[in-house]
């Protein structure tokens, strides 16, 4: 069984989303709202463990009065608001901002975003061959994960996993301004010599696959990570008596990354270093 | 938290830097040598942690003494105050003031904005890089505008030690920011800061009036010359009252966004949650602009006491000034002058003896535009990336630590000296209808007479320029700084009024009026503008942080291009300029094509 948590009563407003009338939580984000009336409002630095940091701002949905578009990942329903989200100045903001982020930054293994690039007709090429991108080789500092800033959205999420809002290390921050900003341990070190305790819990909120576990990117690298042929079996971690959930993702009868379900009352996807990355001796068949 | 500080150790300079802030350490969980006590308590941790705003200062202190901030002195102020090091690494990497990387002690900072450009701070910078070559021990930085726009070009020498040394060269040739750079201590002193006032003297000055009047280290001159009769009057109303007073006078928000001052007031003041806190934004960093700075090193006093005013109308008991980085004769005056208020009881724990308390701690800045926006001064002032943070909640009910703060900048806050002198009604009876009450304009560029300008709100830019003495030759004026926008010639009869330009399609913003002959290439401030918003974003979101990248680089592919092969990329900078004011989270990315839109749509510059 499941339990939710259930959080204090809050009363109903009603507002209006494209015109129909909708009821709502007060304060609760104006997302859920567009996701439980069927609209697809895409997303990328909103997930569901975190405080949406409203970087990416692709959920952009327009609020009558307010001067700019406002992120529905962040801002709170409030009775009588009027909310459009699919209009041209909506549609144009979220067009732009995918043709932003895909100059800058490889979106390959980020889930859903070439099906957005396609519905919003968004051609990042037309800034030119020259215009500026993150540029890097991936950091593969050590044996557990691998840092490819190639791939970094900058969304923040991997921050407040580490820091306040899960797991309390703080071993990574964003260091630098503008678009020389980076998420980074302190002296922009290796992973080695910060003070991550390789819980990967940065890599289980990672939207675009810029953290990874090594064996992913060892098998991507290698032409043999095959999503398609993996099973993913949901199980009880044996190594202590919390009770957290694991889900062994496994192909080829080889365990090859260990994820944990988000909606599990007791960990909400967080998992220590054992749980996450000790499972060799699963497969140590000598 | 279990923090890792890593081993690398402080010189004793730099720990000397940082216990001067903080005082010795007194175990060995701050930093301390250990002792046999320390082997049996645990202490630090939260105690340590509610005085993580001290970072910053912290990050200055070692700054300012050694010149850059290495891993072991990062490591040390870390473990004084429990922050975890790759958040303080991400904060001393966010102000372009500090460095981690070492540098030599000196560093000379070289305007190379707008009102500097156009007076020649290319062959400056050109002609200083050759005198202080690489062995010279000086590290020449090109930056954004330095507020010394009257005086163009300008330059501004920092040299590391106990205690730092600055040197102002402005205007500055090529000998006087080499003498600056090479013996801060012994260059030549600023000019008073009257100098900056073509009206100084004239009787009919509000705002100005005691500008080059009073002795600004003078706390006796101040009250001899109607200081503190304001205060006075405040007490007279209670905090109801001066914020009744405020609202009357119709004083709106002097910073650009025009906010009414008395309903900001009076929201912060009726917060139930304590305590409440009263910032002075003085991180005056629109390029263009430089009135506060004048306000503060010509009388410091006056903004002594409107902070007072206004910590009493909303019910703070604490007030912070958060001051640019880049002001060291403002910061020196506005340090005596809050020292002298204090010594005198004018703050501290009984104000006048009216049984209020209040009292003003001084934070500065380090170099960051985005820190004028007033959620990321928050987040400067509490040790944090200056980011901004997203609205709602407004300031009014969470501001600075998580509490009801009324924000208001310089210009401003002096405004509420004259509301209670003179009273609402002949206040709001000065100026127009929609924008009551004198205002300051900065005026440099191809004038004759640069400067702070006070006129009631209504005059026309024509009257302002032809009064400043306007060259012969005008091809543009930037009205309202970068995030403002130009005006062409033919329009100077734009009445200077927060509804008259708006009327106008364009805003007065911080009261910037930049005029530009045609000897000035227009493309080339238009890059220096697009440089600017791209060098000053925070990074968080990304129409800002990725958009000015290619804003900058549009305008670099036009160049001197015109017409149909300009049209590409004009278009471009229209789709991608409008998702940066649509989308961006905060003022700083959503004004970023501002200027850039209206020189293309008013003035025609790729036409």
């Amino acid at each position: 069984m499941t339990v939710t948590p259930l959080g204090t009563p809050r009363r109903l407003v009603e507002f209006t989303l494209d015109g129909e009338p909708v009821r709502a939580p007060e304060g609760s984000p104006l997302l859920d709202a567009c996701r439980s009336a069927g609209k697809d409002v895409p997303a990328l630095c909103q997930g569901d463990t975190l405080t949406p940091k409203n970087a990416c701002r692709i959920c952009v949905v327009e609020v009558e009065g307010a001067r700019t578009l406002v992120p529905a990942c962040s801002r709170g329903a409030e009775q009588g608001m009027r909310v459009r989200t699919d209009t041209e100045r909506v549609r144009h903001s979220r067009r732009i901002v995918l043709e932003l982020l895909a100059s800058s930054v490889d979106l390959s293994t980020t889930p859903r975003v070439a099906g957005w690039i396609e519905e919003y007709g968004a051609e990042p090429g037309r800034f030119g061959p020259d215009a500026a991108r993150v540029d890097e080789e991936p950091r593969v500092d050590n044996t557990l994960y691998v840092r490819d800033y190639d791939k970094c959205i900058l969304c923040y999420k991997c921050v407040d996993a580490c820091g306040d809002q899960w797991q309390n290390t703080f071993a990574i921050a964003v260091a630098g301004r503008g678009f020389d900003a980076r998420i980074a341990v302190e002296h922009d070190a290796p992973l080695t010599d910060s003070a991550c305790v390789y819980c990967g819990n940065c890599i289980e909120v990672c939207p675009t696959g810029a953290l990874s576990f090594r064996s992913e990117f060892d098998m991507r690298a290698a032409g043999t990570w095959d999503e398609s042929a993996q099973t993913a079996t949901t199980t009880v971690c044996a190594y202590c008596g919390v009770g957290c959930n694991l889900t062994l993702h496994v192909q080829d009868n080889e365990i090859v990354k260990v994820t944990s379900p988000h909606d599990n009352p007791v960990t909400h996807g967080n998992l220590c270093i054992k749980g996450r990355f000790g499972y060799q001796h699963v497969q140590n068949r000598d | 938290m279990d923090l890792h500080f890593g081993d690398s150790k402080p010189s004793d300079e730099e720990r000397a830097a940082v216990d001067a802030l903080l005082g010795p350490p007194e175990s060995s969980w701050e930093g301390a040598d250990r002792s046999d006590a320390d082997l049996r308590w645990a202490r630090g941790g939260r105690e340590a942690r509610a005085r993580r705003d001290l970072l910053l200062p912290g990050l200055h202190a070692v700054n300012d003494r050694v010149g850059w901030i290495s891993e072991g002195a990062l490591a040390y102020l870390c473990r004084r105050l429990t922050v975890p090091p790759a958040e303080a690494y991400g904060v001393a990497t966010f102000y372009a003031m500090f460095s981690v990387k070492p540098r030599p002690a000196t560093v000379l900072h070289v305007c190379t904005d707008l009102a500097c450009l156009a007076a020649g701070a290319p062959e400056l910078c050109e002609g200083v890089e050759s005198r202080l070559g690489p062995g010279s021990g000086v590290s020449v930085q090109r930056g954004p505008c330095l507020g010394l726009c009257e005086r163009a070009p300008a330059a501004l020498a920092i040299r590391a030690g106990d205690p730092v040394r600055t040197a102002v060269a402005a205007p500055a040739t090529v000998e006087r920011a080499v003498l600056a750079a090479s013996a801060p201590g012994s260059a030549a002193g600023e000019p008073p800061a009257e100098r900056a006032l073509p009206q100084a003297g004239d009787p009919s000055l509000i705002l100005l009036r005691r500008v080059g009047v009073v002795d600004p280290a003078d706390l006796d001159d101040y009250r001899a010359h109607g200081g503190y009769t304001a205060l006075r009057r405040a007490f007279a109303l209670g905090p109801a009252g001066v914020v009744r007073e405020v609202t009357e006078s119709g004083l709106v928000g002097r910073g650009g966004a025009a906010f009414p001052t008395g309903r900001k007031w009076q929201a912060t003041a009726s917060r139930p949650e304590t305590p409440h806190y009263l910032v002075c934004n003085a991180d005056e960093s629109e390029p263009g602009t430089f009135k506060d700075r004048v306000l503060m090193e010509g009388d410091p006093y006056a903004l002594v006491e409107a902070m007072t005013v206004a910590g009493y109308a909303t019910g703070a008991h604490q007030g912070y000034l958060y001051l640019r980085g880049e002001y060291p004769r403002a910061l020196r005056r506005m340090e005596h002058a809050i020292g002298r208020a204090r010594a005198r009881g004018l703050l501290g724990d009984d104000v006048l003896g009216q049984g209020y308390a209040f009292d003003i701690e001084i934070r500065r800045g380090a170099g960051a535009y985005v820190c004028g926006e007033e959620t990321a001064l928050f987040n400067s002032i509490e040790g944090h990336r200056g980011e901004p943070r997203t609205k709602p909640p407004f300031p009014v009910e969470k501001g600075l630590f998580g509490r009801p703060t009324a924000e208001n900048n310089v210009e401003t806050l002096v405004n509420v000296l004259p509301v209670l002198t003179m009273g609402a009604e002949a206040y709001a009876a000065i100026g127009t209808a929609g924008s009551t009450g004198p205002k300051l304009y900065c005026v440099s560029g191809s004038v004759e007479r640069p400067g702070v300008w006070e006129l009631p709100f209504g005059a026309t830019l024509r009257e302002l320029l032809e009064r400043a003495g306007v060259r012969e030759g005008l091809r543009a004026v930037l009205l309202g700084g970068a995030a403002g926008g130009f005006v062409r010639p033919d329009e100077l009869d734009v009445p200077l009024t927060f509804e008259g330009t708006r009327e106008a399609g364009t805003t007065l913003g911080s009261g910037v009026v930049m005029a530009f002959d045609d000897t000035v290439p227009l493309p080339r401030l238009l890059l220096r503008i697009a440089a600017f918003f791209r060098d000053e974003s925070c990074g968080q979101c990304v129409p800002c942080r990725v958009g000015t990248v290619r804003q900058e680089e549009a305008l670099h592919r036009i160049a001197e291009r015109t017409g149909a092969a300009a049209a590409h990329d004009v278009a471009l900078l229209r789709e991608v300029g409008r998702a940066m004011r649509d989308a961006s989270i905060c003022g700083l990315g959503q004004t970023a094509w501002n200027a850039v839109e209206s020189a293309i749509d008013r003035l025609g510059v790729y036409a």
